[in-house]
C-alpha cells in the first residue's frame, strides 16, 4: 500500500496521524511485520545530536549612522573573526573560528575555550556579544570604526548555515602510536586502550533513509530546537561507498546541509565545544521526519544498531596521511555495549554523539507532527544517490613551479616591497 | 573499621614533612594514596582512601587540622555539571575507576561520586566543560 506526502499530512492536519520514532519502530516492525507496519504507520521520526564543524551562521547587523561597510573590512564577535567578504553589514561566521590571539596548540595540547560555536550558543541563549569592526571608508559608506554590543534580537537576519552536516555513518576512531593523541574524535589514548565513534545509530537520520529516497532539498526537519530546512546533499556527499546488503554505508557516506532562522532556535541544541588540542567546533541538533509513503520506506526506517557497521581507523597514521585503510569492522550494537574487539584486543569504546539528546529530538519531532504543528514536504529534488557518480576525492595537489613564479608581476613587486619570494 | 576518601591540601612548610607515616605508625590508620602533587615550597594536594577504626580516625583526622592540612572530603571535589552534558558518554572510556559510566542500553551518563578519585583525566575529555575539579 503506497501513501503520499499529502495524504499523510491530511493526517497530520487532522491529528490522526500515527508517529513512531526510529527506536519504538523496530520492535513494532518486528511485532507486526512489515507490511501491516507499513499500512499503519505514517511517520518515523530520527535524531541526532553531535558535534559538526562545518557549521556557521550569516547575519544582518543593520545598518549604522553614518553608514559603515564592514565588506572588505575586518569584524569580530567577542573577538571571534568573522567573514566580511560579502556586502555592507552581513557577515558569516563559522563554528571552528577562533581569536587571532588563541594560544591553538603552541602549549599542546590547547584548550580552545571560546570559540565561533560558543558565539553562536551566547546569541541563541539572547546574550549580548561585543561586535568590533573595521572598514576602510568610501563616500556611501564613511564610518571607519564600530564598537557596540548587539543581541540575537537586534539583528535583522540570523540564519544558521551549515554546509555539511548528519554524516550518514563514520569512522571509528583508535590510536596505534605510543602516545596519546588530540583528535576531532575526542583524546586517544595508545595502544588502542580506547575507541571513539560519533554517529547515533539507528536513530540517525540518513541511516534511516539510507537511499535518500524522501530526505531531499527541501526537507523541512528539526534543526536545533526549532525548524530548519535541507539545503541539499552537504559538502563531501559521497553516496558510492561500499553498502551492506541493506544498503546501508559501511562508513561515512552522505552528508546535509541544512539552514533555519536561528531566532526560533534555543541553546539546549546548539551548543559550543571545546576539543583539546584539535579545536572549537558546534554540536548541533538535527531531527529528521520519514514519511513511510511505502514499504521499503519503512523497511529502510527499521534498520538497527546491529545492521549498521562502521570502519575502525587509526588516527595517529592511516587517517592523517590520508591513507583508506580499516582495521576491521564492528556494528554499533558492539559500539553501544562498552567495548570491541581490533585484531583480538578488547578496546573500550565511547561515544561523541548523544544517543540520549538524538531520542529527545526524535521525540519532540514526533510531538509537533502529532499535534499537527509540523507538516512535511515533498523534496523539490533528490540527493545524488548510489548511481549519480558523485564521488568525495582527495586535493590533486599540483606544484606551482618556482620558474613561472619568477616571471610573475606580483613576485617582482613583493620582492620590492622587502617581502620573501622564492 | 571506618572508611573515607579525601583530599588532604598541604600548606607549602609542612610538604617536607612525613605526615602520611604518622597517620599510619601513630594512628593506626590504613592510607591509599589515590594521586599525589607534591612540589617543594608549593601547596601540595593529596587524594587518599584512609580506613581506620572510628576513635583512631577521629584523632587521625584532628592530628590534621591541628598540623594546618586541609581536609576535605572527596566528593565534594568533583562536580558533574548536569545542565552543561550533553550525555554523550566520551568521558566513559578514560574513566578509570567506572565512576562515569553509561547506564545501557539507554546510554545515559551516571556520575558516582564515591568511586571518583579526582584522577582529573575526564576534565580535558569533555568539550561542554561539564566536568570540574573545584579546588
Amino acid at each position: 500500500m503506497k501513501k503520499t506526502i499529502e495524504e499523510i499530512n491530511e493526517k497530520i492536519a487532522r491529528g490522526q496521524a500515527v508517529v513512531f520514532n526510529a527506536e519504538e519502530i523496530i520492535p513494532l516492525v518486528r511485532k507486526k511485520g512489515l507490511k501491516k507496519a507499513a499500512a499503519e504507520v505514517d511517520v518515523v521520526t530520527t535524531g541526532t545530536f553531535a558535534p559538526m564543524c562545518s557549521s556557521g551562521a550569516y547575519f544582518n547587523v543593520g545598518h549604522t549612522t553614518p553608514r559603515m561597510k564592514l565588506g572588505g573590512g575586518a569584524a569580530t564577535l567577542n573577538g571571534i573573526p568573522a567573514y566580511t567578504g560579502l556586502a555592507a553589514v552581513d557577515l558569516f561566521l563559522g563554528a571552528t573560528a577562533i581569536a587571532d590571539d588563541d594560544p591553538r596548540n603552541k602549549i599542546y595540547p590547547g584548550a580552545f575555550r571560546y570559540g565561533g560555536a560558543h558565539v553562536i550558543e551566547d546569541l541563541v541563549a539572547g546574550k549580548d556579544v561585543k561586535l568590533v569592526a573595521e572598514g576602510y571608508g568610501t563616500d556611501c559608506y564613511p564610518r571607519r570604526r564600530l564598537e557596540t554590543w548587539i543581541r540575537l534580537g537586534d539583528m535583522n537576519e540570523a540564519v544558521l548555515f551549515n554546509v555539511r552536516n548528519a554524516y550518514q555513518n563514520y569512522n571509528v576512531a583508535v590510536n596505534l602510536s605510543d602516545r596519546v593523541i588530540h583528535t576531532y574524535m575526542g583524546v586517544l589514548q595508545p595502544g588502542m586502550r580506547n575507541a571513539t565513534y560519533c554517529s547515533a545509530g539507528q536513530l540517525s537520520p540518513l541511516l534511516n533513509d539510507p537511499l535518500y529516497r524522501t530526505i531531499g532539498m527541501g526537507s523541512r526537519i528539526f534543526l536545533g530546537g526549532g525548524i530548519g530546512y535541507v539545503v541539499g546533499s552537504g559538502t563531501q556527499h559521497n553516496p558510492g561507498v561500499p553498502r551492506t546488503e541493506r544498503s546501508v554505508p559501511r562508513m561515512g557516506s552522505g552528508t546535509l546541509s541544512v539552514t533555519g532562522d536561528l531566532k526560533q532556535m534555543s541553546a539546549r541544541w546548539l551548543r559550543g565545544a571545546s576539543f583539546t588540542g584539535y579545536g572549537v567546533t558546534l554540536a548541533v541538533g538535527i531531527g529528521v521526519p520519514i514519511p513511510i509513503v511505502d514499504e521499503e520506506t519503512l523497511y529502510y526506517a527499521a534498520v538497527t544498531d546491529a545492521d549498521i557497521v562502521a570502519q575502525v581507523v587509526d588516527y595517529s597514521g592511516a587517517y592523517p596521511n590520508g591513507i583508506a585503510e580499516s582495521l576491521g569492522e564492528v556494528t554499533y550494537a558492539e559500539l553501544k555495549s562498552g567495548s570491541i574487539t581490533v585484531n583480538g584486543k578488547k578496546v573500550s569504546t565511547s561515544g561523541l554523539s548523544s544517543y540520549v539528546r538524538a531520542k529527545e529530538i526524535a521525540e519532540t519531532l514526533k510531538g509537533w507532527i502529532r499535534d499537527g504543528s509540523f507538516l512535511l514536504t515533498q523534496p523539490v529534488t533528490t540527493l545524488p544517490s548510489m548511481d549519480s557518480g558523485v564521488c568525495f576525492k582527495a586535493l590533486n595537489e599540483r606544484p606551482v613551479a618556482v620558474t613561472a613564479l619568477k616571471s610573475s608581476r606580483d613576485v617582482i613587486e613583493t620582492s620590492r616591497a622587502g617581502g620573501t619570494a622564492p | 573499621m571506618k572508611k573515607k576518601r579525601l583530599v588532604l591540601t598541604f600548606p607549602p612548610n609542612l610538604v617536607d614533612q612525613p605526615v602520611t607515616y604518622r597517620l599510619v605508625k601513630d594512628y593506626n590508620v590504613m592510607v591509599n594514596i589515590l594521586r599525589a602533587r607534591i612540589t617543594p615550597r608549593e601547596q601540595g594536594r593529596l587524594v587518599v582512601e584512609v580506613t581506620a577504626a572510628r576513635k583512631d580516625l577521629t584523632a587521625a583526622l584532628s592530628f590534621l587540622e591541628d598540623l594546618g592540612v586541609g581536609v576535605q572530603p572527596l566528593a565534594r571535589d568533583v562536580r558533574w555539571h548536569e545542565e552543561r552534558c550533553i550525555e554523550c558518554t566520551a568521558c566513559t572510556a578514560i574513566c578509570p575507576t567506572g565512576a562515569l559510566s553509561a547506564r545501557r542500553p539507554e546510554m545515559a551518563l551516571s556520575f558516582n561520586g564515591d568511586k571518583c578519585i579526582a584522577c582529573e583525566l575526564c576534565v580535558p575529555i569533555c568539550p561542554y566543560s561539564a566536568m570540574e575539579i573545584v579546588s
